[in-house]
């Protein structure tokens, strides 16, 4: 919102009540900013020497760190490539003119939407053995991501699909396109444009639940952590756990702020672009589908 | 299908974690949550600042970070939560970004004429919105509430990996237990958390056609 709608610009009066609340607001803020410092300085958190540990090669705290972002984002890109393909493949084979391909297609997709992601990944990694076949954390991981996030996407793309006009596709085929030329040459590349930033706000989604790697023991970025502060522990105690954690969650947030806000930029630059498809925008929005996956709720 | 039997026990109590954590972290969320969207549109900067800056960082937290603070990090300042409390706490924190983003959507959804009438005939911006624009928001924002929700319950599964049994952490737990029946395990798992959602799915859409707006 840039106007200000829901309130009047506000005049000498309303502006000294503002100003109260403004006042009143940052102290209660500083004060529990304050109390949570204090106490962690009443534990020594605070000491300048704790948070050295993280710089400190020596004790290969850094490297440990970016072998658990590494773990991450391997993981991530794994799993964004294989959920966007088959998500993509999934949503064209909802849309399927023949029934049973639509049919097996769609339960499919309500299956792995329904199940929890960390059931999932569980099912893999606890079931794939009795069957005969060993399975890594890391196999596990991706699985249970990819399947997840394909059932997603593939809600998506086929929102995105449907979204295009109606005349798009009857003039392709006016103009004698068949049905996959129709897809690839008319329906996808406008789909594409109009759900990107829809798309990206669910892989930051993946990336975010790669972490679930640490409840089966892959070493990711939290396990990393989690691991150095066990390592710790034999020699110093609880002395640095805080610190690595802290640093372990601001590595995420810095890496999903910057998708996001790539999402963003995306999402501007193509509604300013003159290529994008005509009509009204997508009627999805990010934040739907950012909590996790849509769920049920769209069936 | 005997083992599902024999155990149903064990699954009943372990939905009753499932749902309990859900619910009350789902009242939590949609308290914080709206507070939250309030914020975000209302006349005073620092308060503007304070929700996007919370909904920013929660929304880009996974929320197994979010548990592991709740968990190990708040012992730090001398707040011990035991795993329920804690649980409840992460899984409510979390979604509350995501709520107030969904009200927010609500919020800027309803047409600008509906405020500058509240303002017209008088009403301040705590008025206008209790009175004028959150009751017409809401309505909107039913399926995508729904949607978090349902989101939500099946994120209180990341509690299985600290400390509390609900459905999720059967597998594991029984992986050892009974090695022979993971399938049966699982398939009384997926049912449960269906038992949840299905039925959440068919109140939102009724709710959202009984909520809906006619214009």
């Amino acid at each position: 919102m840039t106007a200000p709608i829901l309130f009047d610009v506000p005049g000498p009066k309303a502006r000294r009540r503002n100003l109260i609340g403004t006042v009143v607001g940052v102290a209660l803020i500083l004060a529990l900013i304050g109390y949570v410092l204090l106490k962690l300085a009443g534990n020594g958190q605070l000491e300048a020497q704790r948070w050295a540990i993280l710089f400190d090669t020596r004790a290969a705290v850094p490297q440990a760190l970016l072998r658990g972002l590494v773990a991450t984002l391997q993981v991530a890109a794994l799993g964004m490539v294989l959920a966007t393909v088959l998500g993509a493949l999934l949503a064209i084979g909802r849309l399927s003119d023949h029934r049973w391909v639509r049919s097996p297609v769609a339960t499919i997709i309500e299956f792995f939407r329904a199940v929890p992601l960390l059931v999932l990944i569980f099912a893999v990694f606890f079931v794939a053995p009795t069957l005969g076949l060993p399975i890594s954390a890391f196999a596990a991981l991706v699985t249970g991501l990819t399947l997840y996030n394909m059932a997603v996407i593939a809600e998506i793309v086929r929102a995105g699909i449907l979204s295009i006009d109606k005349g798009q596709s009857e003039a392709a085929f006016g103009i004698g396109m068949r049905k996959w030329q129709v897809m690839t040459f008319v329906l996808l590349p406008q789909a594409i444009r109009r759900m990107l930033p829809v798309l990206i706000a669910q892989l930051v989604v993946l990336l975010k639940d790669s972490s679930l790697g640490f409840i089966i023991g892959y070493f990711e970025l939290l396990r990393s952590a989690r691991s150095l502060v066990e390592f710790f522990r034999l020699s110093f105690g609880d002395q640095y756990s805080f610190q690595i954690y802290v640093a372990a969650a601001l590595i995420y947030i810095l890496v999903n702020v910057i998708l996001s806000a790539f999402a963003r930029w995306l999402d501007k630059r193509l509604a300013r672009s003159k290529k994008s498809p005509a009509g009204e925008t997508l009627p999805l929005t990010a934040e739907q589908f950012a909590a996790g996956g849509g769920g049920l709720g769209a069936v | 299908m005997d083992f599902l039997i024999d155990n149903f026990g064990l699954f009943v109590d372990a939905m009753g974690q499932t749902l309990l954590i859900s619910l009350l972290a789902g009242l939590l969320a949609l308290v914080l949550g709206t507070v939250l969207a309030a914020m975000r549109v209302s006349p005073v900067p620092p308060l503007r600042g304070l929700a996007t800056f919370y909904v920013e960082v929660f929304r880009n937290t996974p929320l197994t970070v979010v548990f592991f603070f709740i968990i190990f990090g708040l012992p730090q300042i001398d707040t011990v939560v035991s795993p329920l409390p804690g649980a409840v706490l992460s899984v409510g924190l979390y979604t509350a970004a995501f709520v107030c983003e969904a009200i927010r959507s609500g919020i800027n959804s309803i047409s600008a004429g509906q405020a500058e009438a509240a303002r017209a005939i008088g009403l301040t911006f705590s008025q206008s919105l209790r009175e004028v624009v959150l009751p017409q928001a809401f309505r909107t924002v039913v399926p995508p509430l729904g949607n978090v929700w349902i989101a939500m319950v099946k994120n209180t599964s990341i509690a299985a990996g600290f400390f509390i049994p609900e459905l999720s952490s059967l597998l594991p737990r029984l992986a050892n237990a009974a090695a022979d029946e993971l399938i049966a395990t699982l398939i009384g798992i997926v049912l449960a958390y269906l038992l949840i959602t299905l039925p959440s799915a068919y109140a939102v859409s009724r709710l959202e056609k009984r909520a809906a707006i006619l214009r």
